[in-house]
């Protein structure tokens, strides 16, 4: 039985090493995708485009100005002479945000009345918007800003008659300076997991169907289990070579802070791997052509994985029917465990129930396929 | 290719290889398929015996194939039994599967795998030991004329040599009883040539060989042959025996080309003659014995049909097989 395993698999990584196609999917994937989310879909909203309309034009203008465009968040992009310009930037998407300062301005600052400005957000990307809004009212509220006597635009009204003063202060935990990366690199490690197992093992076994050789393995001593087995292991090796990948440039090159055990992570991430795999050895005791075996495995995991798994979009934010879908997804657990790791440091004590759901999760799909496999053989 | 078949050893000689008690390499009787209400293969009961190359021959879509995989304990049969290697089919499907090689119509090989490395596969999936599977692929490279391509990928290989590795694959076990599905299917006619030669090597060593063709001048190579047409089988017996069951007299009738439409046109016409067939350019009718050749001359003559030769001959295999289907078509 050893011996059958481990000829299917040595065959396989030959199979892999033979293919560089393949074998330079499997190890440019993890870290071109890092690359890209790190970068493209980084959701840090900086150097946003302002476009200025200063109808003051006073010195105090230009030192309310560069204290918005001293921090990396916004960049003048065009100075206009007219509300109508102004609104032209925006709707030719010249400029997110537009910034109006009155002309009453320097004299309302002059006789210590409230001076006001004007913001004008574009809100079609809701996403970059609210987090220009948040950043405009940070620097707005920065203590430089009240000794020269200028107000924050925006204003706390009090309901009862005797105000307490209330002074917010955020403390950010665990990823205090709000790194999109710090979210995104241990969520792509459940995305590309979930994907590349299940995509390389349901494509290998078609292909044995395609190319007949599965006949020759059914008409030989070859048992479904070791077949199995001999197929999985490969796949599994390789998923761990590309956590280790993820967490190089993650950790190195990102800068993600890893504050949790490495056991726990391999091990959990072992888990995942799994019912992973097992998705990809249903899709391919469902089909025997390669080509639906690619389609089917993306259609399964990637898209569930990227989109209902919390990696994107937070669940909180779901209609209920997704959100009660999402139940049902393992990267969505595997997502709690892996940022848990990762940014809180966080061990079994926390994370036993999801481990719990994955190892069932994985047990279930591997049950599963397996009784599917020996049926499609018979 | 002269068929020269070597005669089948008798029950009981030979190395020692698994045999069932009876001395039957495959026995089986009233085996039948069903795909849902499609009958796929009928009752069929056949015998082969070991050292014997048995024939399976008919159109595609017969039944060949799902027969093959019945036997290989790839399919589970819906009623009667077979017993390959001594092992039931249906209720021993492992020890089927050990003690038998098998060819697919494909040759499926892993592309990416050199020849060496897919032997060494297969000896991994049937367990050689470690210390005997060097020496036998040794032993089968050489048989199959390898050696020299021990390190080209499965995929450079030109179509014969490909079809020999196919089966150095299936004979690496010593298998008993060995399937070939369409074995020279694609396969240049040195190269088949070869190939049987090879298969009647193994047959003398006592291997008992089913193989599915459907190029009838190969069916001269076996021992024994069995036609399938539907599911059903409609004849079986020696190739000579099989040539001796056409009733009547097989006719070649030799006319100008010019002439060859209106000679068919004569002969289809005349009452005695069954079955009229052009074979290239001649025409082949069966009649219903020699002594009615001189009727057919005098009618070809009163047509004024210039027959430059009229004479009985042998059958070929494709003649008996033809005439089969038609009796079977007719029924």
């Amino acid at each position: 039985m050893i011996r059958r395993i481990w000829t299917i698999m040595r065959k396989e990584f030959i199979e892999i090493w033979r293919d560089p196609r393949s074998l330079g999917f499997v190890l440019s994937m993890p870290v071109l995708m890092l690359m890209l989310y790190g970068y493209g879909i980084s959701s840090d909203v900086k150097r946003v485009p302002l476009v200025v309309y200063d109808r003051d034009g006073t010195p105090a203008a230009r030192e309310l100005l560069r204290r918005f465009t001293s921090t990396e968040y916004f960049l003048v992009s065009a100075w206009v002479d007219s509300l109508r310009e102004l609104r032209l930037a925006i709707d030719r998407g010249d400029a997110r945000v537009g910034l109006m300062i009155p002309e009453d301005f320097s004299q309302n600052l002059g006789a210590d009345r409230p001076a006001t400005i004007q913001f004008v957000v574009d809100g079609s990307d809701s996403n970059t918007a609210s987090i220009a809004i948040g950043n405009i009212a940070s620097i707005s509220k920065s203590t430089e800003l009240a000794p020269r006597g200028l107000r924050p635009g925006i204003f706390i009204r009090p309901k009862t008659e005797n105000p307490v003063p209330i002074e917010l202060r955020t403390w950010v935990w665990y990823n205090p300076e709000l790194k999109s990366t710090n979210f995104l690199v241990p969520g792509l490690t459940a995305v590309i997991l979930m994907m590349l197992a299940a995509l390389l093992t349901s494509l290998t076994v078609a292909r044995e169907w395609e190319r007949g050789t599965m006949e020759s393995l059914i008409a030989s001593p070859l048992r479904p289990h070791e077949l199995m087995i001999g197929k999985i292991l490969p796949y599994v090796v390789i998923g761990l070579v590309d956590v280790g990948l993820i967490l190089l440039v993650g950790v190195f090159w990102f800068r993600v802070p890893l504050r949790g055990g490495l056991v726990l992570l391999t091990t959990s991430s072992m888990i995942f791997l799994l019912g992973s795999l097992g998705i990809g050895l249903f899709i391919s005791a469902a089909t025997r052509s390669v080509q639906v075996a690619f389609q089917l495995s993306l259609l399964t995991t990637m898209l569930p994985a990227l989109l209902l798994s919390g990696f994107f979009y937070p669940i909180e934010n779901m209609p209920m029917l997704l959100q009660a879908i999402t139940y049902a997804i393992p990267a969505r657990y595997f997502l709690v465990v892996i940022r848990g790791i990762f940014l809180k440091g966080v061990g079994l004590a926390v994370l036993w129930k999801e481990l719990v759901f994955l190892s069932l999760f994985a047990a279930l799909t591997l049950i599963a396929s397996s009784a599917k496999f020996k049926k499609r053989l018979e | 290719m002269t068929p020269h078949p070597d005669p089948p050893p008798q029950r009981g000689e030979g190395i020692g290889n698994v045999v069932s008690n009876t001395g039957l390499a495959i026995e089986v009787n009233d085996l039948t398929k069903r795909f849902g209400r499609f009958l796929a293969v009928d009752r069929v009961s056949f015998q082969v015996r070991r050292g014997e190359v048995f024939g399976f021959l008919g159109p595609n879509g017969s039944g060949k194939s799902t027969t093959i995989r019945m036997l290989c304990g790839i399919l589970i049969p819906t009623s009667g039994s077979g017993r390959v290697a001594g092992f039931d089919v249906a209720r021993d499907p492992e020890r089927v599967r050990e003690n038998i090689g098998y060819m697919s119509q494909k040759f499926s090989l892993y592309e990416e795998l050199t020849a060496r490395e897919n032997l060494d596969f297969f000896a991994g999936i049937y367990g050689l030991a470690e210390s005997d599977s060097a020496r036998r692929r040794e032993e089968v490279l050489g048989l199959s004329g390898l050696t020299d391509y021990r390190n080209v990928l499965a995929r450079e290989l030109p179509g014969g040599l490909r079809q020999r590795l196919a089966l150095a694959s299936a004979i690496l076990h010593r298998p008993s009883v060995l399937f070939l599905d369409e074995p020279t299917a694609g396969v240049d006619p040195i190269s088949r040539r070869d190939f049987w030669e090879l298969i009647r090597r193994m047959a003398a060593e006592g291997t008992a060989i089913f193989v599915t063709t459907h190029y009838m001048d190969e069916a001269e190579h076996c021992h024994s042959l069995a036609f399938i047409y539907q599911g059903r089988l409609i004849a079986s017996g020696p190739p000579a025996r099989l040539k001796g069951t056409l009733h009547g007299c097989l006719v070649e009738v030799e006319v100008p080309t010019d002439q060859l439409h209106a000679a068919l046109g004569a002969l289809r016409a005349l009452p005695l003659a069954r079955e009229v067939a052009m074979f290239g350019a001649a025409l082949h009718t069966t009649l219903d014995s020699a002594e009615a050749i001189p009727a057919l001359q005098e009618t070809l003559r009163s047509r004024a049909i210039e027959a430059r030769r009229v004479e009985a001959i042998l059958p070929s295999l494709e003649d008996v097989f033809v005439s089969l289907v038609a009796q079977e078509a007719e029924q």
